[in-house]
């Protein structure tokens, strides 16, 4: 069976619609229930719109605000936290000669390997004995257990694409061990640890499941707030909240590929 | 220097480790010692009777919706994948790639809050088709239910899987594709019988990130699914939260940890007669 050119040409153009609506339509409910002032059976679209919800929740005194700064706080300090053993433990991966290291590899991949809820719970009642459940210590420590996997396993791939000429030519001309790393290697490898910085970032911005067990309720970052306000069906707070949680989840993914060069993703788990 | 040093890299490596050991593997040894513990502490099976009896219908209903989703996300990647590298349509190629990632970092909390509304028997899916004139208004239903969860686990790991295996894709030797191409294979064959074989590695190793992925979210199946059966996450939360019970929650969470690693050993189970064939 042979189709026309005119009939290809729909029938891709109909592929791609759908695969547009699919992706964008979600998305768009989204949208639309924040601006919703009014929205009820049997209305197709809502009957009043308007921008009174997102006043609501940009109060400087609203909780979203206080979410908002508390889970930016714990992010940041999730991201200072992991990448701060990750980069020394990526640097000996990449560089330095290690027993076991496929053990030792393996190890950093079995947070991905086994379903974390159960764990989460575990961790929620070890943490109970020492007093940091319900803390932001807590729920750091939890989001960078996490978090830690990827900047690992990004650190040691951006650290094995240098080149190790240039680490040699370094030292040739008299430069010390730790002034090689600091002036040629640590620069180098920038491009890959501001992509492991800003995936633990919204891993922990995002996060739920660890959030839930461990901070709640004392601990009310985003996600916890947009999921009380959705399942008590206040649908224009937890649209709004879910679109603030959206905007660097998207822009990360539009700049992605400029900070992951393919180099260094063909190394990771190498 | 490091690359002469023993010591260094191990004290390099030594605080990611602990930080693992401690926040991981303990609780996870904790969680599997707990299974078999009654609240008394003495070592016991009743966890997973009491488990199994309750919440048996949980378990392979969580483990139906996961082997579906996976296999969707599979079919989704492969299909995307495969139109990426072996399409002649420029433009059409081009609108593929940059329309599927979209989903790539949306959070499931997040993608399950706009599939709430979407697919609700009143969402702005059934609105816009009969809009549209595609459906009569009395066929419009409600999605919320495991169709709901498994639209939402694919529309949120396709893209995933979709940059992994198109990536691999990408990397094959085009000689093979041309000269099958030349030879007059069709297409869907190039794709079946010659890119998917060479990719099987990456796409594996992408929907057993998926599946293990998929087996614990939590918030997916609370916010889409009231009903019962439901996934065992969210019978794991009820124990703790509604009776204090660890014991069954974490028999429970060994009955899906030995789901992922059955899941595992199968796959290790098939590359390793590979490798010896």
């Amino acid at each position: 069976m042979t189709l026309s050119r005119g009939g290809l040409w729909i029938l891709r153009a109909a592929g791609i619609g759908i695969l547009a609506y699919a992706v964008f339509g979600p998305l768009a409910n989204l949208l639309i229930w924040s601006f919703a002032e009014a929205w009820f059976w049997p209305n197709k679209l809502p009957s009043q719109w308007g921008f009174r919800f997102w006043d609501y929740v940009f109060r400087p005194t609203g909780r979203a605000m206080e979410a908002l700064t508390l889970s930016l706080l714990i992010a940041m300090l999730t991201v200072a936290l992991s990448l701060a053993v990750a980069v020394p433990a990526g640097y000996a991966l990449a560089r330095g000669r290690l027993p076991w290291r496929p053990i030792i590899m393996l190890a950093f991949l079995l947070p991905q390997a086994f379903p974390s809820l159960p764990v989460y719970i575990n961790v929620a009642r070890i943490f109970y004995g020492f007093g940091l459940n319900g803390t932001v210590t807590g729920v750091v420590l939890v989001h960078a257990s996490h978090g830690l996997v990827f900047a690992v396993w990004i650190a040691t791939a951006a650290f094995a694409a240098i080149d190790r000429e240039l680490e040699h030519a370094a030292r040739n001309l008299g430069a010390s061990a730790l002034r090689t790393f600091l002036t040629v290697t640590l620069p180098l490898a920038t491009p890959g640890l501001i992509a492991s910085a800003i995936f633990v970032f919204l891993e922990s911005l995002d996060e739920f499941t660890g959030s839930f067990f461990v901070g709640a309720p004392e601990v009310r970052t985003l996600p916890l707030e947009m999921f009380t306000a959705s399942m008590g069906g206040n649908y224009q707070i937890s649209s709004i909240t879910a679109l603030i949680l959206l905007v660097p989840s998207i822009a990360f993914m539009l700049v992605v590929e400029r900070f992951l060069k393919g180099e260094v993703l063909a190394k990771v788990g190498a | 220097m490091i690359a002469s040093s023993r010591i260094l890299p191990l004290l390099l490596v030594a605080p990611a480790l602990a930080i693992v050991a401690l926040l991981f593997v303990y609780p996870l040894g904790y969680s599997i010692a707990t299974a078999f513990q009654d609240r008394g502490g003495a070592w016991t099976l009743a966890n997973f009777v009491t488990a199994w009896s309750f919440y048996g219908r949980d378990v392979g209903f969580s483990a139906l919706i996961v082997l579906l989703s996976t296999a969707l996300v599979g079919a989704v990647a492969v299909a995307i994948g495969g139109y990426l590298v072996l399409g002649t349509t420029r433009w059409a190629v081009a609108a593929l790639a940059w329309l599927y990632r979209w989903p790539l970092f949306v959070p499931f909390i997040i993608a399950a809050q706009c599939m709430r509304t979407f697919l609700a028997k009143n969402g702005l899916m059934n609105n816009s088709l009969i809009a549209a004139g595609l459906m009569p208004p009395e066929a419009a239903q409600g999605f919320l239910d495991w169709r709901g969860i498994v639209i939402t686990f694919v529309w949120k790991q396709a893209p995933f899987a979709t940059l992994m295996v198109a990536g691999a894709m990408a990397a094959l030797d085009r000689g093979t594709i041309d000269a099958a191409r030349n030879l007059g294979a069709s297409r869907l064959r190039i794709l079946l019988e010659i890119v998917v074989p060479q990719v099987r590695p990456t796409l594996m190793v992408a929907l057993i990130l998926s599946c293990v992925t998929m087996m614990s979210v939590l918030s997916v199946p609370l916010m889409l699914s009231g009903q019962s059966p439901t996934m065992m996450t969210v019978q794991m939360a009820y124990r703790i939260n509604q009776h204090g019970d660890y014991g069954v929650a974490n028999a429970l969470g060994l009955i899906s940890y030995l789901m992922t690693a059955l899941v595992a050993w199968v796959y290790l189970r098939e590359t390793l007669r590979e490798r010896a064939a």
